[in-house]
C-alpha cells in the first residue's frame, strides 16, 4: 500500500500575539508629518487601544506559524460534504488583485467604474445562462445572505399579490440556514419528511401545500447527494396553489451544463460562488451568494441593479417593487472577479466536465466504500455520498472517532452529523479536482481505519495524535466562555 | 482543462467500479425532459495569458487602474496597506481552509480569530466581539433585530439620519418583512443627531447612532446614552471608519450595548466596496443574543491550550428556525487581515495614523476654505467633513478626475436632497500636502 500523507514534523509553538509585545516596537514605518498637528479637544479623545507592539518580523513569524497549524485545500484532500472544497485557482487571485479592481472606490461614479460594472453585468449573464433564469443579483454577501434575499423576494411577491402567506415548507434534509432565513421573513417552517428513497414525494408536498403557504425551499441535488427526481411535479403542485419554489443552489456543482434549475420550475435560486465557482472559503468567508430569478420576479431584486444602455453600464435604484438594499455597496466584488475568471477559464465544456467528474468521483467513493461503511441510501448519487457509523457502533466507534482518525492519516474529514436525517452521518464530497490517485489514498485510509475500529479501537478514540492539539474540550468552552484574551 | 486531473484511463477504471459505461450514465436519475440539450451558451475557454489580457483590459476601464488621489470616504477609505498584510493573508493554509469545524487542524484560523476578537474589544471598549459579519450595514441590521427580540413589546428602531444612508436602507430591508419599522431621527443644524426627537417616541426597542457620523462629525454619545437609558432601550452605535478609535473615546466608554462597525480601513483593499469587514460587539449581558460565530479558548485532552468555535447553540445549524441569525459564512479572511493589520500598526501606529488622518483633514478643510469653499458645519470631526462648494465646482470636479485622476469629494445631494452643492471630503494618511495644495489650486 502507498504511504498515507499524514506524518509528524516540526511545527512551532506560538503564544498569543500580545504576549510577544514589547513597549516601543512598531511594525509600520510611520509617514512623515507634512502638515501641522491639529489636536482634538481632549474631552473627545481616549487612550490608544492596547494593541500589541511588534517588529515586522514578529508579525510575519506569528502568522506564518499560525498558518502552519491549519489544513487547507492546498494542503490535502478536503472532502467536506456540502461545502465543495475544490481547488481555488491561483490566477483568480491575481485577477482580483489588479489595481483597477482592488483599488476601485465604490462611489467613484459610473463613468469611472465601467470595468467593474461590465464584469458584474457579464457575470450576471453567465450565471443566468448556467442556471436558466432571466435575472441575477450579485449583491448577497454569502449563501445564507442569498437565501435571505431569495426569501425576501418571495415575501415581496406575495405582498404584491395582495395577500401575505404565513408558512413555508422545508424538507428535513435542508441546511439549517433555510429555516433561519424563513423566520427572518416571518414565515413559520413546516417540516416535511423525505420519502424512503431519500427524496421528496409529490404526494407529501401536496398534502401540506395550501393557499396560506408561501412556497417550499428545496435543495437540489439534496443534502443526501441525491437528485430530487420529482422536482418538476413538486414545482407544479406548489405553483397550482399560488406558491413559489425556492432552490438552495449550494449543490449546483453537480449539475452545471446538465440541468438548469430554471427549466425545472424553480422560481428563485441562490448560488455560492465560494463553492461551485472555485473562490476560496478563507477559513469561513468572505463568500458571495448571487440569486437568480424568473422573469416575473425581476422587479423584486435588490437595488442597485447593474444595467446596460447601448455600450454603457449604469447602476439603477429606481425599482418600486424591490426588496431594497442588502449590502452597503454592491456585494463582494472581489469574490465576483474570481468567479468570473473561473467561468472564463473553464468555458462551457469545462464546467460540464467539472460537474461530470465531481459526480464520477463521488460515485466511485460510494461504490468503493459501501462494503466498509454503512450506506443508508444505496442509490446513484450526485456530487456527494452519505455514509454513517451503523457498522462501527458495535465496536463503540462513532463517526466522530473515524473523522478524527482521518486527521492522523492526513485527510480533512468529511462533514459529520449532517444531514440530520442520517444518524451519525459521514458525508463525503470529493469534488472534481481530486485525482483518482488521491481518492484511492483516501479510500484506503477509510478502509484501514475501519479495520482499526475492530482491532485497535483505542487508536480511533484517542485520535487525533499528530495535529498540534488533541481533541478539545468543547463542553467547557461553551459552559465557561472565554472569548477574549 | 488544467484543474481537472482525470485521464481517459482513470475515467474508464472509475466508471467500471460504479458499473457505468459512460459519464452520461451517471445522471440517469435525472428525468430526460429536464436535461439541458444544447450545452451552455458561454464564451469559449481562455488560456491563462488570454485571461490576463482580458482582465487587464476590463480593469483599465476603471479609473482606479492608474492610481488616483482619493478625497472620498463615505464608508470606503483609502488607507495604506503594508506589504506584509496581503503577503501573509494569502498563505493558502488560511485562504483555502473552510470554517474551522475540525479544530485540531484549524488552530491557525481559530487562534487568529480569537486574537481578532480580543483586539476588536480593545479597539471598541466592549466585552465581546464576534468572529465578524459581512459589513457594517448588515451588522447594524442584526443589532436592530437583537434589540427587537429583547423587547417584544416594541416594534420600532430609532435610527439617526446621519447613519450611513446605505445602512439605513439595509435596516429597512431586514425589518420590513417581519412587520417591524425603522423611524428616522433628524439632525440639528450643527450636523449632529437631534436626540431630543427620541423623547416623544413610543414602542422603540433601540436607538442607533453613527459616530463619527456620515458628515464626519463626532456625536455626543454620552447624551444619546442618557436618552436611551431614560427610555430603557438598547443603545446601538455604529461607525464606518475604524481607525477613528485610535484617537477618539471608544463607544464602550459611553455605555454602548451593541456596536456595529466597518473594518475595511484595517488593511482591506477598497475593491469596489466589498468584501469589507463587519465588526459586531456587545456587552457580556448580550453574549447569547449575538449573531454568528464566536471563538473561545479551551484545553485539549493533554491540558494544552487550544481554541474552538463555541456557543453554537445560538446558531442556525443547531437552532434552525429559532437561531439568533441565519448567518453561516462570515468575512473570516478579512477578519484575519484586520488582526494582522492591527498587530502591524500596534498601539503606537494606530494613534499616529489616526492623528495624521485628523491633521490632514483639518489642513484640507482650511485650504478649501481659502479656495472659496464654505464649511457647512462647525463641529469636531475625524477625517471627513462637509463643504458647500462654489457654483462652478461640479464641472471642475469632473475635469480634476479626467485630468489628474483626483476625486474631490462626494456629492451629497443624492443622499440629502436639501444639501445641493454640498460635498463630503475625506483625507487619510495617504494624501500629501502637495496633493491637497494642488486640489485647492485647481478648484480656486
Amino acid at each position: 500500500m502507498t504511504r498515507q500523507p499524514g506524518t509528524s514534523g516540526l511545527i512551532f509553538n506560538e503564544p498569543n500575539v500580545w504576549d510577544k509585545s514589547r513597549d516601543g516596537r512598531c511594525a509600520i514605518s510611520l509617514p512623515r508629518a507634512d502638515v501641522d498637528r491639529a489636536p482634538l479637544d481632549p474631552a473627545l479623545t481616549g487612550d490608544a487601544p492596547d494593541l500589541p507592539q511588534l517588529s515586522e518580523l514578529d508579525v510575519v513569524r506569528h502568522y506564518t506559524r499560525l498558518s502552519q497549524w491549519n489544513f487547507g485545500v492546498d494542503s490535502g484532500m478536503y472532502p467536506l460534504g456540502s461545502c465543495t472544497m475544490k481547488y481555488n485557482p491561483k490566477t483568480n487571485e491575481v485577477q482580483a488583485a489588479r489595481q483597477g479592481f482592488a483599488g476601485a472606490h465604490p462611489l467613484a461614479g459610473e463613468a469611472f467604474s465601467q470595468g467593474t460594472l461590465r464584469l458584474m453585468y457579464e457575470l450576471e449573464q453567465y450565471l443566468a445562462e448556467i442556471t436558466g433564469y432571466a435575472g441575477v443579483t450579485l449583491q448577497p454577501a454569502a449563501g445564507a445572505h442569498g437565501e435571505l434575499a431569495g426569501m425576501l423576494i418571495i415575501h415581496a411577491y406575495h405582498a404584491k399579490q395582495g395577500r401575505q402567506r404565513s408558512k413555508i415548507i422545508i424538507p428535513d434534509t435542508a441546511h439549517g440556514t433555510n429555516p433561519a432565513s424563513a423566520t427572518l421573513c416571518g414565515y413559520k417552517s413546516i417540516n416535511l419528511k423525505s420519502g424512503p428513497k431519500g427524496i421528496l414525494e409529490p404526494d407529501a408536498v401536496a398534502a401540506v401545500m395550501d393557499e396560506d403557504t408561501a412556497g417550499i425551499m428545496i435543495t437540489n441535488p439534496n443534502t443526501l447527494g441525491l437528485f430530487e427526481e420529482h422536482i418538476k411535479e413538486i414545482c407544479d403542485i406548489v405553483h397550482a396553489k399560488g406558491g413559489l419554489v425556492y432552490g438552495d443552489g449550494a449543490n449546483m456543482n453537480a449539475i452545471m451544463g446538465v440541468v438548469k434549475p430554471g427549466d425545472a420550475g424553480i422560481d428563485v435560486l441562490h448560488l455560492n460562488l465560494h463553492k461551485t465557482f472555485s473562490t476560496p472559503h478563507g477559513g469561513g468567508g468572505p463568500g458571495s451568494g448571487p440569486v437568480a430569478v424568473t422573469e416575473a420576479l425581476i422587479p423584486f431584486l435588490p437595488v442597485p441593479r447593474v444595467e446596460k444602455e447601448l455600450d454603457t453600464f449604469k447602476l439603477v435604484s429606481d425599482c418600486p417593487d424591490t426588496i431594497g438594499r442588502m449590502h452597503t455597496f454592491y456585494g463582494h466584488f472581489g469574490v465576483m472577479v474570481k468567479a468570473y475568471a473561473y467561468i472564463l477559464s473553464m468555458g462551457p465544456r469545462g464546467l460540464l466536465d467539472a460537474s461530470r467528474l465531481a459526480v464520477l468521483n463521488a460515485n466511485y467513493i460510494k461504490d468503493s466504500l459501501k462494503d466498509t461503511l454503512n450506506l443508508p441510501y444505496d442509490r446513484p448519487c450526485m456530487h456527494e455520498c452519505v455514509f454513517n457509523d451503523a457498522r462501527q457502533k458495535s465496536y463503540h466507534i462513532t463517526t466522530m472517532d473515524m473523522a478524527k482518525r482521518l486527521l492522523d492519516y492526513g485527510f480533512h474529514p468529511p462533514t459529520v452529523y449532517f444531514p440530520l436525517v442520517v444518524e451519525g452521518a459521514f458525508m463525503v464530497e470529493p469534488t472534481e479536482t481530486e485525482s483518482k490517485d488521491d481518492i484511492d489514498q483516501f479510500i484506503n485510509a477509510v478502509k484501514a481505519i475501519a479495520k482499526e475500529a475492530e482491532s485497535a479501537p483505542e487508536k480511533l478514540t484517542r485520535a487525533p495524535v499528530l495535529p498540534k492539539v488533541t481533541r478539545l474540550d468543547e463542553v467547557s468552552a461553551a459552559r465557561k466562555p472565554c472569548l477574549r484574551g | 482543462m488544467r484543474y481537472l486531473p482525470h485521464t481517459q484511463e482513470d475515467i474508464k477504471e472509475m466508471l467500471a467500479v460504479t458499473g457505468r459505461t459512460s459519464l452520461d450514465d451517471l445522471f440517469d436519475t435525472i428525468p430526460d425532459a429536464l436535461k439541458t440539450k444544447n450545452g451552455l451558451n458561454l464564451p469559449d475557454p481562455l488560456t491563462e495569458w488570454e485571461l490576463n489580457d482580458h482582465m487587464e483590459k476590463l480593469a483599465s476601464e476603471n479609473i482606479a487602474c492608474k492610481g488616483y488621489t482619493c478625497f472620498i470616504g463615505a464608508g470606503s477609505y483609502d488607507h495604506y496597506i503594508p506589504a506584509i498584510i496581503p503577503y501573509l493573508v494569502s498563505r493558502s493554509e488560511f485562504a483555502t481552509a473552510y470554517t474551522p469545524y475540525q479544530p485540531e487542524v484549524s488552530q491557525g484560523t481559530l487562534q487568529g480569530i480569537y486574537e481578532f476578537q480580543t483586539m476588536v474589544t480593545d479597539l471598541l471598549g466592549m466585552d465581546i466581539a464576534t468572529a465578524s459579519h459581512y459589513d457594517c450595514g448588515t451588522a447594524l441590521a442584526e443589532c436592530a433585530l437583537i434589540a427587537l427580540r429583547k423587547n417584544k413589546k416594541a416594534d420600532k428602531i430609532a435610527v439617526s439620519d446621519l447613519v450611513h444612508p446605505s445602512h439605513r436602507q439595509i435596516i429597512d430591508t431586514y425589518l420590513k418583512p417581519a412587520g417591524f419599522k425603522m423611524v428616522t431621527i433628524g439632525h440639528t443644524k450643527e450636523g449632529r443627531t437631534d436626540i431630543s426627537a427620541l423623547e416623544a417616541m413610543d414602542g422603540i426597542a433601540g436607538l442607533a447612532v453613527q459616530s463619527p457620523n456620515f458628515f464626519g462629525h463626532i456625536e455626543d454619545l454620552a447624551a444619546c446614552k442618557k436618552v436611551a437609558d431614560s427610555k430603557k432601550i438598547l443603545f446601538i452605535t455604529s461607525f464606518t471608519e475604524a481607525l477613528a478609535w485610535g484617537l477618539l473615546k471608544n463607544p464602550g466608554s459611553f455605555g454602548a450595548d451593541l456596536v456595529a462597525g466597518e473594518g475595511q480601513s484595517l488593511g482591506i483593499a477598497k475593491t469596489f466596496g466589498g468584501p469589507g469587514l463587519g465588526l459586531l460587539a456587545g456587552t457580556k449581558k448580550l453574549m447569547r443574543d449575538l449573531p454568528g460565530r464566536l471563538v473561545g479558548r479551551t484545553k485539549d485532552t493533554n491540558g494544552e491550550d487550544g481554541y474552538v468555535l463555541t456557543l453554537s447553540t445560538r446558531e442556525q445549524h443547531i437552532r434552525r428556525e429559532k437561531a439568533s441569525s441565519n448567518i453561516c459564512s462570515n468575512n473570516g479572511l478579512n477578519a484575519m487581515t484586520a488582526a494582522m493589520y492591527l498587530s502591524t500598526i500596534g498601539k503606537i501606529g494606530i494613534r499616529e495614523i489616526a492623528q495624521l488622518n485628523h491633521d490632514k483633514a483639518v489642513y484640507l478643510k482650511s485650504i478649501l476654505t481659502s479656495a472659496g469653499f464654505e464649511p457647512a458645519f462647525d463641529q469636531p470631526f475625524f477625517n471627513e467633513f462637509v463643504m458647500k462648494a462654489p457654483k462652478n465646482f461640479k464641472q471642475k470636479r469632473a475635469e480634476l478626475i479626467n485630468r489628474h485622476c483626483m476625486f474631490a469629494g462626494l456629492d451629497l445631494a443624492p443622499f440629502y436632497p436639501q444639501l445641493t452643492d454640498h460635498y463630503l471630503f475625506c483625507a487619510t494618511e495617504k494624501v500629501s500636502r502637495q496633493q491637497m495644495d494642488q486640489l485647492a489650486k485647481e478648484v480656486a
